[in-house]
């Protein structure tokens, strides 16, 4: 495999109005991330609401301006383009291969556009085809995406809720991307229509050869469909492994916290008491010193107050945390017979 | 009613529910058709279902909170208190004081949006304390000191002092417990619980999933839960049942629905969903074709017919009957009614 995109050192703050005594206050939506994607996987990015997945997301595909670091792009072996240091319309080209699909299919398609123009517009705006083209290219993305042609001069709020999420996937897929950014695609639709979008995404990605970024707070949508996760915690990268390594045993504390709270279809897995989890994540501007986390975590010590630990391979694996015990602690992983949980629930019950 | 065997008495029972919306440009929709229901005290019932089911329009028919163009058409609701005449709430006039009594008091209910029940210009303390005086009649003094002890119960820190906070000044996850201290003011025999975690993150979803099944065995209430997360309906119910475009198609307790479905929109439910496996188990999901049609759109018959793979004959026009698979197990479908002796010609 081939890289296809680095994130280096990569910080983002926002500046919010000014506070008491006039004086302007920051929060840090993102520090010091650091991330690579490589062609072909699916690299899931996972964290509860505010840690920083959507900026992270926005700031790849540069439509927000970093603080800090380096976004760079690899479209081919040895080639490489420093994303944030292009002005706006030596971007342009490159906006074509990475798309992002938003979290709120309501509020991403402008509802007073025909689905046909929607997913056309992005080929208007790069001039990339016109007329007979341009129209045979629409439909069949939209075929591809399973709505009918002719459905094409309908506008958004004729569709339900899966039926616009494909079409924010066509608007994504017209242009031919190499990596897309799909934000929550799943996460406000039914069951059942999710596992729809679920497969097409699946099939898309086979297809075309696409790359994925997933950004997610389900776990369990994400074991399933991703080839690597990274958690995130208060804008830090926590954790950042192969799938089935995290989910088999978490090496941070917060995964840990992650995989204990997330519910699973299976009455016979009722999990004993909870009373664990607990804590809510605190205020991104009040952001404690030290260890991001030390504030909720249950194996906190004297250092984590102090020092912050740096994300690290852990034993030379493929498997990355930012804990400074982490080579040592013994973390519960979420699979049914993954070490630890099995034999806790074999008491439980 | 078919008698559960259960071994408490059920506190409510809904029987062959229909709930009509009227519109004046609009033909009538029967959002709901065909709702049997039973909860029993100390128990949780889920009620899972996708966007649009009815699960929300049967939650708020049994405070009957529906809006004015709704109506039961048909059915009812028993609410039967131990030591109390039973009462058919389908039955009580809009805004009765019989129904007062019973709406917040003995049967309460908690939303998904927080704000929907808190007002924003009260402080927590005020909106519970409130509670208990209209109710119970208490004195100010003694309310307060219920509502601070009750906030202490779900989990607020410090809640002397957040009892005088507003809502704004709250965190999700602590609205959304001053909400259910809010319902539990006047120790409620049924607590109806609308997708309350449904907007939390999962660690804090997690949280409030423990508070309220220890509030339960603190109470003793019955409660009924909705939600459309399977995982979430795993972790809480007792018993669960199923609803598709207006009908509970069906209803058992948790262990037997999970281990073996036996409706086939239940079984298509349960096989979208990813199952939290290693990758060399993995299985690729099986969606169900198509979506979920309009309320007009459905047939006389099963309301899942258009979608269900093995549909036939009967389904479209013949609505199947109630019939028992388990022990407390019921589910609507053709494929389990008894094959009658004689076929029809
Ligand atoms: N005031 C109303 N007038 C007309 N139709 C209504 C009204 N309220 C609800 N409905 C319809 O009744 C049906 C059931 O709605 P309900 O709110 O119970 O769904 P739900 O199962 O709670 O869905 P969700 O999971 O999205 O909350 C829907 O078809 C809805 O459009
Ligand atoms: N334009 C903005 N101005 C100020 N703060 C913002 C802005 N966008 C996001 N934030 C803040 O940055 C943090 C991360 O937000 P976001 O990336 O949306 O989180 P997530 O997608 O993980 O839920 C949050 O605290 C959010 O409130
Ligand atoms: S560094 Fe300390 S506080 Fe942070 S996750 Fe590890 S043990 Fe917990
Ligand atoms: S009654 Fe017919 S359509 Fe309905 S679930 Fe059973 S087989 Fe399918
Ligand atoms: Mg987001
Ligand atoms: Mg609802």
């Amino acid at each position: 495999m081939s890289r296809l995109l680095s994130v280096e050192n990569l910080s983002k703050q926002f500046t919010l109005g000014s506070g008491l005594w006039g004086k302007e206050r920051r929060l840090d939506a993102l520090t010091e991330i650091n991330l690579e994607v490589e062609a072909g996987e699916t690299l899931a990015i996972v964290g509860e609401s505010g840690c920083g997945k959507t900026t992270l997301g926005r700031c790849i595909i540069a439509a927000q301006p970093v603080t800090e670091g380096r976004v760079v792009y690899h479209p081919k072996a040895g080639q490489s383009v420093e994303l944030t240091a292009l002005s706006k319309r030596e971007i342009k080209p490159w906006r074509q291969d990475i798309r992002m699909i938003f979290q709120d299919p309501m509020s991403s398609l402008n509802p007073n556009m025909r689905v046909f123009d929607i997913v056309a517009e992005p080929l208007r705006i790069h001039k990339i085809c016109k007329r007979r083209e341009l129209e045979e290219r629409v439909i069949s993305t939209l075929e591809k995406v399973g709505i009918p042609a002719e459905a094409v001069g309908r506008f958004p709020h004729a569709f339900s809720g899966g039926q616009r999420q494909r079409i924010g996937i066509a608007r994504a897929l017209v242009l031919d991307p190499k990596l897309v950014i799909a934000d929550e695609a799943v996460s406000a639709l039914d069951v059942s229509i999710q596992a729809q979008v679920l497969n097409l995404l699946e099939d898309l990605k086979a297809e075309f050869g696409l790359t994925y970024i997933f950004i997610s707070h389900d776990l369990g949508v994400v074991n399933y469909i991703a080839d690597r996760v990274v958690v995130m915690y208060l804008g830090h990268v926590v954790e950042n492994a192969p799938t089935e390594m995290l989910f088999e045993r978490p090496r941070h504390p917060y995964t840990e916290l992650l995989l204990e709270a997330l519910p699973i279809a299976d009455p016979t897995r009722r999990k004993p008491r909870k009373s664990e989890v607990r804590g809510e994540i605190p205020y991104l501007g009040n952001r404690p010193t030290g260890c991001p986390f030390h504030t909720r975590c249950r194996y906190a010590q004297e250092i984590c107050r102090s020092d912050k630990p740096a994300l690290r391979s852990i034993n030379g694996t493929a498997q990355q945390a930012a804990c400074h015990f982490a080579e040592t602690l013994d973390l519960k992983g979420a699979y049914e017979d993954a070490g630890h949980s099995a034999r806790e629930m074999a008491h439980a019950q | 009613m078919p008698q559960t065997p259960m071994a408490a008495k059920p506190i409510l029972s809904i029987t062959d529910m229909s709930i009509v919306f009227t519109s004046p440009d609009e033909a009538p929709i029967e959002a709901v058709r065909q709702v049997d229901l039973t909860l029993t005290p100390g128990k949780t019932l889920a009620l899972v279902g996708e966007s649009g089911c009815g699960k929300s329009v049967t939650a708020r028919a049994v405070l009957r909170l529906l809006d004015s163009n709704a109506q039961i058409q048909r059915g009812s609701i028993s609410f039967a208190p131990p030591d109390e005449a039973p009462v058919d709430i389908a039955r009580l006039k809009q805004d009765s004081l019989p129904l007062r009594a019973i709406r917040g008091n003995q049967i309460s209910m908690i939303f998904q949006e927080p704000m929907s029940s808190l007002s924003p210009v009260h402080t927590i303390g005020d909106q519970i304390d409130e509670m208990m005086l209209l109710h119970e009649g208490l004195k100010p003094k003694a309310a307060r000191e219920r509502s601070v002890a009750l906030l202490d119960q779900v989990g607020v820190p410090g809640a002397r002092e957040r009892a005088d906070a507003y809502p704004f000044q709250l965190s999700g996850g602590l609205r959304q417990r001053a909400m259910i201290a809010m319902a539990l003011a006047c120790k409620p025999q049924i607590l109806i619980a609308d997708e309350p975690t449904t907007a939390l993150d999962v660690t804090t979803q997690a949280q409030i999933l423990d508070l309220l099944r220890q509030l339960q065995a603190d109470f003793g209430m019955a409660m009924l839960f909705i939600t459309h997360d399977l995982g979430v309906v795993a972790e809480i119910a007792d018993e669960v049942a199923v609803m598709y475009l207006g009908d509970v198609v069906e209803q058992g307790s948790v262990f037997d629905v999970f281990a073996a479905p036996k409706h086939p929109y239940t079984q298509a439910l349960m096989r979208s969903i990813p199952k939290l496996a290693r990758k060399a188990e993995r299985e690729r999901l099986s969606p169900i074709k198509g979506t979920v049609p309009a309320p007009k759109d459905r047939p006389d018959g099963c309301a899942f017919t258009s979608r269900c793979p093995h549909a036939f004959e009967p389904c479209p026009s013949v609505r199947p009957a109630r019939t028992e698979v388990g022990n407390g197990h019921h589910a609507r479908c053709h494929l389990l009614t008894p094959v009658p002796v004689e076929e029809p010609a």
